[in-house]
């Protein structure tokens, strides 16, 4: 008989139980979601779509459905196979590897200094390196312009090195393009550093000492592994967003180092070519996919996959 | 014994008035003066704070005294940084390379010291087998229980064959039995290789079971240095009896010959009183008998009644109240408990032997 009686209740409350935990996802996930949904995953998929058009008379998408954007993307066109796509795509992609590599060492001996300080001290100086990148990047890249330009001190100095022909700067130019990514993008390889840097633990740097290591060999054998989780991060928040900057290549790089940020917003600003610019688009969003997984392999082969932000 | 150049055995350590001050002006360690013989199991005892990881710390070179001198091996320390002294740690915490698997982390000291390759692995698998990890040589760290973990320091520490090994509570983090497997295991390796251990603890059990000789630390000094027998049988200080083992402990202000007038009553001792104002008592030399076996024709017989009763398996620990009221803790083996034991509120009589009781000065 009370089985009877109770298992249409406790059906019920299952009911409810599983309604409230429903209300709960909607609730805490909803709007990020939506939001995630309507202003990444949809224009997302409309540039997926734009990439399979025709074009129209202003550069506009248009009927019939065509793979020529595409094949542009590998360099085909009607005037045959060129490689300044792959060049472009090359010299970002190198760009990008530079300037992570720049930044990290760059990061290190900063970041060492800043832990070397008293505790209370630290914040204020990790503060001094987050702080520009606060300022909007055109301003500051718009400084690196005066500074590296012709006839600034910079570029006197390298013409009087007989580095530089008289009548250029060293702006615009591959130089200038590196020295403005790496200026801006170090916060974000010191931060991640940083966070590592500061959990370290000593006790295994005087293992370390104690197993008769010293000066390089302690710094490569107890003190860099313990950065690892850090450093990928901080590559991985580097070198993708450096891969497709548009700000610094335009300002400081000049027309002869195109870069692929600069490639796709002349797509769709200058010669409007709207399946092609979001045919780059999508190559680029799989290609720094790719990055991405790839890292993350790495990182879970070196055991630090929950010390990084991958 | 292996020896040195200028005569001192390996393995030998003089401390000759250490001391080290921190910043705010604490004194972590304040004069201390100490030789440890070479090959032998040496422990430093004290309560937290009391400068015996300080002290081993500069020993390993991981830090400065600020006066003093430190000679390991007849060699001065001055000016030997930590990683040319032929000194190893294990720590408290391990201290175990994450990145690096078992083995690795056992060859370490060897690679910095540029072994061969072949000697190194020969010397790798020889502390792996003889500490029996060599079945998780592959693994990392991470995926080891605290046993093995503390072996695998233990064997990263003993591969390098120091003049000293240096051992910093290695045993605190492990469960009981674990830790009375790894004290007779330790004890073994030290003697079968014959290097100088200095181990540190709080755990006086922990000191009594491993050392040959032992010292016990307070506030930065060393109270008493000797074989662990002399310093649990003859402690010179109260601080002493009362941190290493249980003790009854009795002030007196007068005397008579070798009569001391104590707060439970006339104390019989076996020598002479001379400058002593102290009388110990260890709980396991006290003698207990029901009230009708009670020996009536000898000295320091004090009846009383069992207010608590620890049973503790092998023993029990018997709280009295004696009859003037003081209060005393005496300890029975449990070899007949069954036909001799004794409840709260329970009758019986005391015997403290006049050789079982110590003097101490002040």
């Amino acid at each position: 008989m009370a089985a009877i009686i109770n298992a249409p209740q406790s059906g019920s409350a299952e009911r409810a139980e599983r309604l409230a935990r429903a209300w709960r996802l909607w609730v805490t996930a909803g709007p990020g979601l939506v939001w995630i949904v309507l202003f990444l995953v949809l224009p997302s998929l409309v540039l997926l779509a734009i990439g399979f058009f025709s074009i129209g008379d202003y550069g506009n998408p248009h009927l019939p459905l065509t793979l020529t954007p595409i094949r542009e993307v590998a360099g085909y066109s009607i005037l045959g196979w060129s490689p300044a796509n792959i060049t472009t795509i090359a010299r970002s992609l190198l760009q990008a590897i530079s300037a992570a590599g720049l930044t990290i060492l760059l990061a290190y001996p900063v970041v060492f200094f800043i832990i070397a300080q008293p505790a209370a001290l630290r914040p204020l100086l990790l503060l001094f390196v987050i702080l520009p990148s606060w300022t909007n990047q055109v301003v500051r890249t718009y400084a690196w312009m005066e500074l590296l330009g012709p006839g600034s001190t910079l570029s006197h100095l390298a013409q009087t090195l007989g580095l530089l022909p008289s009548h250029l700067g060293l702006m615009p130019g591959i130089l200038a393009m590196q020295i403005g990514l790496t200026y801006n993008y170090l916060p974000y390889m010191v931060v991640p550093l940083y966070a590592a840097a500061e959990k370290l633990d000593w006790s295994l740097v005087e293992a370390g000492r104690d197993l008769y290591a010293s000066g390089s060999r302690l710094f490569w054998s107890a003190v860099f592994p313990q950065t690892i989780p850090g450093l990928l991060s901080g590559i991985i928040l580097v070198a993708i967003p450096a891969f497709g900057d548009y700000v610094v290549p335009t300002l400081l790089g000049g027309g002869k180092s195109m870069m692929i940020g600069a490639l796709i917003a002349a797509q769709f600003l200058q010669t409007p070519n709207w399946p092609y610019g979001a045919a780059l688009t999508i190559f680029m969003l799989i290609f720094t996919g790719a990055g991405l997984w790839v890292f993350r392999v790495m990182s879970k082969r070196l055991g630090s996959a929950e010390g990084s932000m991958l | 014994m292996r020896s040195s150049p200028d005569g001192a055995s390996r393995g030998e350590i003089a401390l000759d008035a250490i001391s080290r001050v921190f910043g705010g002006g604490v004194i972590a360690v304040d004069q201390i003066d100490l030789n440890i013989r070479a090959g032998e199991f040496f422990t430093l005892l004290g309560p937290s704070g009391c400068g015996k990881t300080t002290l081993l710390r500069m020993i390993a070179g991981f830090e400065t005294p600020d006066a003093g001198r430190i000679v390991i091996s007849g060699r001065e320390m001055q000016n030997v940084p930590a990683h040319l002294r032929a000194v190893n740690t294990v720590f408290q915490s391990y201290a175990l390379f994450p990145h690096l698997s078992v083995a690795e982390n056992i060859e370490f000291g060897l690679r910095m010291r540029r072994i061969a390759s072949p000697d190194r692995k020969k010397r790798v698998d020889q502390i792996m087998a003889l500490l029996q990890i060599d079945a998780f040589a592959r693994r990392n760290p991470a995926q080891l229980s605290g046993g093995q973990r503390q072996r695998v320091a233990l064997a990263r520490a003993l591969v390098n064959e120091p003049d000293v090994v240096l051992l910093d509570e290695p045993l605190s983090a492990l469960d009981a039995k674990l830790r009375a497997e790894l004290q007779v295991e330790l004890m073994r390796m030290q003697k079968r290789l014959g290097m100088t251990f200095v181990f540190v603890t709080h755990d006086q059990h922990e000191a009594l079971v491993m050392s040959d000789r032992m010292a016990v630390m307070e506030r930065g000094r060393l109270l008493q240095v000797g074989p662990v027998l002399d310093v649990y049988e003859q402690p010179r200080s109260v601080f002493v009896a009362e941190f290493l083992g249980q003790s009854n402990i009795w002030k007196f202000a007068s005397h008579t010959g070798n009569v001391a007038q104590t707060p439970i009553g006339d104390l019989v001792v076996a020598t002479p009183i001379g400058t002593q104002r102290t009388a110990m008592i260890r709980p396991e030399k006290i003698w207990l008998y029901p009230e009708a076996e009670a020996p009536g024709d000898r000295p320091n017989l004090f009846p009383g009644t069992v207010r608590e009763a620890i049973y503790q398996g092998a023993a029990t620990h018997y709280h009295v109240e004696l009859v003037g009221g003081a209060m005393i803790l005496a300890l029975d083996t449990n070899n007949q408990a069954a036909e001799r034991s004794w409840g709260p509120g329970e009758k019986l009589v005391l015997e403290l032997k006049p050789g079982n009781i110590m003097l101490i000065d002040g």
